[in-house]
């Protein structure tokens, strides 16, 4: 027996993309996806600790910005990851998957302290610090335009390159390490040049990071700019939106992949020059700490907006610095923290999926079947 | 529009529980009357080095009545420095790094926070320091390691003797880290040790180039055993070495606690430093408001220096016996780890080293005030012995000895 009804069976709810959002309604979803993610967060703190979740909050706070030490650790990480997604933005948009940062950002700091080891106390401070600045800024250029000649000439995968190029850079580091370790044969090169502090970045005032804070901002408003208001960034929209319109128009293709990853890779070049001159002053194998992925996701999140970066890449600095005092504080493994910070962060990204599609519901009675 | 109201009724109520949850939240944890003791740890327990920090450190608060506040996953970087300070700030008047790369990065905090005491183990530049509140500390490990050396000598003449192989073929492997005088010391005086039971015995060491790595560490001391090793000890943190030496069935003498449960069959003893005895040291110190000693060296006496965990089932018989004999000796000054008559040096090797007809040591200038140039400075052979950890803690025996090959280097 047939059956007519059959074939226009509704499932229970089915997904739809949105038109368009208003600005404010996005911001509703994301605000309240960071309160769900909270309250997630404070269930799973109560069941797996039995610690007040109110309590694990206010130590996140006070971890962040708890003291004037603690605000300036937090604008100090937050502009250097923030310097390392501004690198990595003009390539994703061009849809170019620079994810090598992380290695474009250790090669500039080995760069910057090759140069402070080598020529720290033979060259005077005003020509090691723009040999310095030069030296790490080519570095990490170089070190990205290797994969981006490959993609414009041969049209290699870009994703595997800088990926590949990350290894080599850190087995580079390790090499160094080895070579200028002190004492010889620790296997670290401890604090380059702690007397005479030749090649450091100098402190403005009395604070070690300001100077990197105000360049990260120089940095961030020249991007925005540039992006915005430059043919350059026109041309980078374009290529990243759809290469044969980019081709059609008469851009040339080739050539604005290698100029922008050329950029793309001298600011995190920069990022490794503030990391060894002006923070460390030291290089390990973990200078870059990761920031080279986790920029991936600032710069996303901020759908590739310089200013809105400023937040995002605050917000995730916020998170790890509240969720290891919270491992300190109540004595807990510091994997929990880790188990805190991914939750928030998954909340935030799912937000994205409610921001571009919609949930709808089938109709209770008669709307099923017209 | 409707699902707007809700969203938005949602979000306030959500921001309302937040603030009063805020207000209502303020902490009556302040224990105003108790020491607080910072302690920074480069790994978490999940590393065997860190662990043996972490329980020493826990146990000491404990007895001496201060509050323990941990910091691990620590990098050897600016952040090292930007704890010890936040440490500081947080009221803490002692702050304890553990690994040798905080030890500059400590001394820049304590440049900063000339009230407050910073500690570091296994740091070399504190004595020679101008800093007041910065401070090193070291055990006599090598002790340690030439007592594990003697079970490991036992364990090779009761394999002699058993038939499992000739006396000429005793060899150890060695698993190091790197080519430094840490290193380097504990090797050679583990292969004194052995030695001063089984006079065959020869030693092949092969360099990792990192602390931890658990691949490399098994790739060496399998390495060894191809090689012809009939013992396999180790300096480095992970459990490649003896899971290694569990999986081929050679016997292996361990470091940094106990690997029995791992290894049940081949694990024979491990030598460590025990750093609780330090730590309540400095505790003390502060409390009665006493100087820390600049630069404090630990040994068997403090019981800073541990044999644990001797396990029967793999060990020669009669090893506890002879182990606590020796002991006594070392103790009594009988005799000296590094007794001149019992190596010969290649002085082709070791520029710094001056030997008699024999080969036998009679003078070496050691870097003991650590400088840029590794000047040689200090004459460290006297009354017929090397004197190690006794002008600084850390080692500084870089000597290369007849009798142990090098299979690679690694600085």
């Amino acid at each position: 027996m047939e059956n007519h009804e059959k074939h226009i069976r509704e499932p229970f709810f089915h997904i739809a993309k949105r038109d368009t959002v208003v600005w404010w309604l996005a911001w509703l979803i994301r605000i309240a996806s960071v309160a769900a993610a909270l309250i997630v967060c404070a269930i799973v703190t109560v069941l797996l600790t039995g610690e007040n979740p109110i309590q694990v909050y206010i130590t996140m706070i006070d971890g962040a910005i708890g003291t004037e030490r603690r605000i300036w650790g937090l604008l100090q990480n937050t502009a250097m990851l923030l310097c390392v997604s501004l690198a990595v933005t003009p390539a994703f948009k061009m849809k170019f998957w620079n994810i090598g940062a992380e290695g474009q950002v250790l090669v500039g700091g080995l760069a910057t302290a090759a140069c402070m080891i080598l020529f720290g106390d033979k060259l005077p401070l005003i020509v090691l610090m723009p040999l310095i600045i030069a030296a790490s800024i080519v570095a990490g250029a170089v070190w990205a335009l290797i994969p981006a000649i490959f993609k414009a000439k041969w049209n290699t995968n870009e994703t595997l390159f800088t990926l590949m190029m990350n290894y080599i850079a850190i087995q580079l580091v390790s090499f160094f390490t080895y070579q200028w370790s002190v004492p010889k044969g620790s296997g670290q090169i401890g604090v380059i040049n702690q007397d005479t502090r030749a090649g450091w970045l100098p402190e403005i005032g009395d604070n070690d990071y300001l100077i990197n804070i105000l360049i990260v901002a120089a940095l961030t408003f020249a991007m925005y700019v540039y992006l915005k208001y430059s043919k350059h960034g026109y041309e980078i929209s374009v290529v990243g939106e759809s290469e044969n319109t980019a081709r059609y128009i008469g851009i040339n293709v080739k050539k604005v992949i290698i100029r922008t990853m050329l950029l793309s890779g001298a600011i995190c070049g920069i990022a490794g020059l503030l990391l060894v001159s002006g923070t460390d002053h030291t290089i390990t194998r973990d200078t870059a700490a990761g920031r080279g992925f986790t920029a991936i996701m600032v710069s996303w999140l901020a759908k590739f907006n310089p200013l809105v970066m400023i937040f995002t890449a605050l917000l995730i600095v916020f998170l790890e610095k509240g969720a290891i005092e919270i491992s300190t504080i109540f004595g807990l493994n510091a994997a929990f923290s880790e188990i805190i910070t991914g939750i928030i962060i998954f909340f935030i990204i799912g937000s994205e999926f409610f921001i571009n599609y919609t949930i709808k519901f089938r109709k209770s009675k008669g709307g099923a079947a017209q | 529009m409707k699902n707007l109201k809700k969203i938005f009724a949602l979000v306030l109520a959500m921001s309302m529980i937040f603030v009063l949850a805020a207000c209502g939240g303020n902490g009556d944890d302040k224990d105003a009357e108790k020491m607080k003791v910072g302690f920074i740890f480069l790994h978490d327990e999940n590393s065997t080095y860190d662990l043996n920090f972490i329980n020493a450190a826990k146990a000491a608060c404990e007895k001496m009545d201060v509050e323990y506040i941990p910091v691990v996953n620590i990098p050897e970087s600016n952040e090292c420095k930007e704890k010890a300070l936040d440490l500081a700030d947080r009221g803490c008047s002692l702050v304890f790094a553990d690994s040798f790369g905080h030890e500059q990065h400590m001394a820049e905090a304590a440049k900063e926070r000339p009230d407050v005491q910073f500690c570091h183990a296994t740091g070399t530049t504190a004595h020679t320091s101008e800093l007041k509140n910065l401070h090193n500390a070291f055990a006599s490990i090598y002790e340690g390691r030439y007592l594990a050396g003697v079970a490991a000598g036992m364990k090779l003449n009761e394999m002699i003797e058993a038939g499992k192989f000739t006396a000429e073929e005793a060899k150890i492997g060695y698993v190091g880290a790197f080519t430094y005088a840490e290193v380097v010391s504990g090797y050679t005086s583990f292969f004194l040790g052995a030695r001063s039971v089984c006079p065959t015995a020869t030693m092949e060491v092969q360099f990792t180039g990192s602390w931890y790595d658990e691949t490399a560490e098994k790739e060496a001391a399998t390495t060894l055993i191809s090689r012809g090793c009939k013992l396999i000890s180790q300096h480095a943190d992970s459990m490649g070495a003896p899971t290694a030496c569990e999986d081929a069935g050679i016997p292996n003498v361990s470091y940094n606690g106990s690997t029995v449960k791992a290894c049940p069959n081949t694990y024979i003893i491990s030598s460590r430093i025990n750093w609780q005895p330090y730590f309540e040291y400095i505790i003390g110190c502060v409390k009665d408001g006493k100087e820390i000693d600049k630069d404090w060296c630990g040994t068997i006496a403090t019981e800073s220096v541990l044999l644990t965990d001797l396990n029967d089932k793999a060990a020669a018989a009669g090893t506890a016996e002879k182990i606590e004999a020796v002991k006594a000796d070392l103790q009594a000054g009988k005799i000296h780890v590094f007794d001149t008559s019992t190596f010969t040096v290649d002085v082709a090797k070791n520029p710094n080293a001056k030997v008699d007809d024999d080969g036998h040591l009679t003078s070496y200038m050691a870097d003991v005030d650590t400088d840029k140039n590794y000047t040689p400075d200090t004459e460290v052979v006297k009354d017929g012995y090397f004197h190690e950890s006794e002008y600084r803690s850390a080692p500084y025996f870089d000597i290369k000895i007849d009798g142990i090959t090098l299979l690679n280097e690694k600085f």
